[in-house]
């Protein structure tokens, strides 16, 4: 059952061949077995919960009153906070915390019935891109274990691609989804900034945080992306639009589509498996109908500093609530209240993330504010204004997820620069809010290789049809690596 | 955590660079920072952290070269402005469920040290 897309699942599940429960049972039977090898995952559900609300999606299916999704089984990534399992956003900070309401986008897929196995691994408050700054220990590639699968939504990602669950949650800031999508060889989807609720999402840069769909192929994420998207109260920067019918829009086709190719992620040093993944993709494309061009983002050499100002300034900002008083980790006998804030934070912090709290609040403090943190907005208005004007001539762009296939654990996690530069293509998308995609683009000595889409505002459905249709062409997405076949 | 009257002066005494900015860090710098973040940092790790966060200061030194006058901060971007909603109680008290997470409370509150001698 673990080698069949959701649409074929949810077939088996409407016409009997398999109940939720059998489902249910089978994921939890791989992770069990599979998952040591991986550490994909926190915090498994107890499986008679599982259980039970599979049943419960058996009983809606038969009573004919079932959602699309109702039945099939998915992981979320341990950013989201869950009344019933703990939350711990890769941190010590948070090893006990139970919250006591669901996220937005949790409480959307228990709603369609899907069915919740557990919590994935990810980068200590999503702060990393190789899943080794997790209190819970670093996570396996499964193409290759000695590998990182990428970050932060690494343990999401490694996961899916292992089939310990057909779909997962992920949340991507500078490239959290789509550079471990690129990593362990599956699809995956940062929407445009507002069209995912971020209510109970556990804040790490506000103006750059979006939740989005993992999963083998664009056909996947396309519905887990119809349960997750639309409109939320209780989230302030989410956009009020109509709701979309991703799956419908997979099949609008490729003729006349405007294809840009941005020059600048061309550029040399390129690992050259990666540039003929895209070269692929686009020769594809163009077989369809599509038009190719050129096209100039002349400041996509400064969106990592930018982001490299932003993203710690505003993590400084919402780390500032873990202080030991109403949630989270307390150290023990404080002296005075100076005392406890600054030992529950030196125990419940690791490395990275003390350094980026450190880069933010410097940046952020009296004198340094124009220099650093008003440079680096006015920057990121330039960089979206690049693609602003690429989008007036294409519809959408192709270009390399990361600049090479996965690394060695160890490889960069002395280096944080070295570590940042993994991000340097998927960084401008957040900064421009815009959505993009990674998909399997081939493979290099046994490694995937990503290759990404980035779209215009709100166009996830363009995005999502023009990988579809170069899935239908490829099998890199159904591929599993031997060892979890 | 409400940041005092000393953090300014803590920020103001980091030693700038010629160009205003501070390119290399020194242990001192750090301490003083991570004072800022109210973040223990043992007297052992300042150098190797000095040494890291001076090579990510260096990163986004490139900034400085940006050309952006004329240019307005970009804070959301899709340029939306904050939604108002009407001034109205939605939410019924769940002071209990909230505190469940704290470390520790009594009798409803929130337990710190002493914080007025």
């Amino acid at each position: 059952m673990h080698d069949l897309g959701v649409a074929a699942l949810a077939r088996g599940l409407q016409d009997g061949t398999f109940s939720a429960e059998e489902l249910a049972r089978h994921f939890l039977d791989r992770i069990g077995r599979l998952d040591p090898a991986l550490n994909a995952v926190i915090t498994v559900a107890p499986e008679e919960r599982v259980l039970e609300s599979a049943r419960a999606a058996d009983q809606a299916r038969s009573a004919g009153s079932a959602h699309a999704l109702a039945g099939i089984p998915l992981l979320h990534k341990d950013i989201f906070c869950t009344r019933t399992l703990r939350t711990t956003c890769g941190s010590r900070m948070l090893e006990q915390f139970v919250s006591p309401y669901d996220a937005e986008v949790v409480e959307r897929c228990r709603t369609a019935g899907m069915v919740m196995l557990g919590k994935t691994n990810m980068d200590e408050f999503a702060m990393g891109s190789s899943n080794e700054t997790s209190y819970y220990g670093q996570v396996a590639n499964p193409w290759d274990t000695d590998r990182v699968p990428g970050g932060s939504s690494g343990g999401s990602a490694s996961a899916v691609a292992a089939r310990l669950a057909p779909l997962a949650t992920g949340t991507d800031t500078g490239g959290s989804i789509r550079q471990p999508a690129a990593l362990c060889g599956i699809t995956g989807l940062k929407p445009t900034y507002g069209l995912v609720s971020r209510w109970g999402m556990i804040a790490f840069a506000s103006s750059l945080d979006q939740a989005g769909p993992l999963a083998p192929s664009a056909e996947d994420c396309a519905l887990l992306l119809g349960a997750m998207a639309g409109f939320d109260e209780k989230d302030s920067t989410s956009v009020r639009r109509d709701a979309e019918d991703y799956p419908a829009a997979l099949t609008q086709p490729l003729s006349g589509l405007r294809v840009g190719l941005p020059k600048e992620y061309l550029a040399d040093g390129l690992d050259d498996a990666v540039r003929n993944a895209v070269t692929e993709v686009v020769r594809f494309y163009e077989s369809q109908g599509a038009s190719v061009q050129e096209v100039s983002l002349p400041h996509s050499h400064l969106a990592v500093p930018a982001y490299y100002v932003i993203a710690p300034a505003e993590c400084s900002s919402n780390l500032s609530r873990f202080d030991g008083v109403r949630f989270g980790h307390r150290c023990e006998n404080p002296d005075n209240l100076e005392d406890l804030y600054k030992r529950t934070r030196a125990e419940g912090f690791g490395p990275e993330v003390k350094r980026r709290i450190m880069i933010g609040a410097y940046a952020l403090s009296a004198g340094y504010y124009d220099a650093y943190y008003l440079q680096a907005q006015k920057t990121r208005r330039l960089i979206q204004q690049d693609f602003v004007q690429a989008f007036e001539q294409v519809d959408l762009l192709v270009a390399p997820t990361t600049p090479e296939t996965a690394f060695r654990h160890g490889e960069k996690s002395d280096d944080p620069v070295k570590m940042y530069l993994s991000d340097i293509n998927t960084i401008a998308a957040n900064l421009a809010g815009l959505p993009a995609l990674s998909m399997p683009g081939g493979f290099a000595h046994g490694l995937p290789v990503g290759v990404q889409l980035i779209g215009n505002y709100f166009d996830e459905g363009r995005l999502l049809a023009a990988a579809h249709a170069w899935q239908q062409e490829s099998d890199f997405h159904a591929r599993i690596p031997e060892a979890f076949q | 955590m409400a940041a005092g009257a000393c953090d300014t002066v803590c920020a103001s005494r980091l030693t700038p660079s010629r160009t205003g900015l501070i390119m290399s860090l020194s242990s001192e710098d750090v301490a003083k920072i991570a004072h800022l973040a109210r973040l223990g940092v043992n007297a052992e790790d300042l150098q190797s952290y000095a040494g890291e966060l001076s090579k990510i200061l260096d990163l986004v030194d490139q900034l400085q070269a940006a050309d952006t006058a004329g240019i307005t901060p970009m804070a959301h971007p899709l340029d939306a402005v904050q939604r108002l909603r009407p001034d109205a109680v939605t939410e019924s008290d769940q002071r209990e469920a909230a505190q469940a997470c704290a470390p520790v409370t009594q009798d409803g509150l929130y337990l710190v040290p002493r914080v007025v001698e």
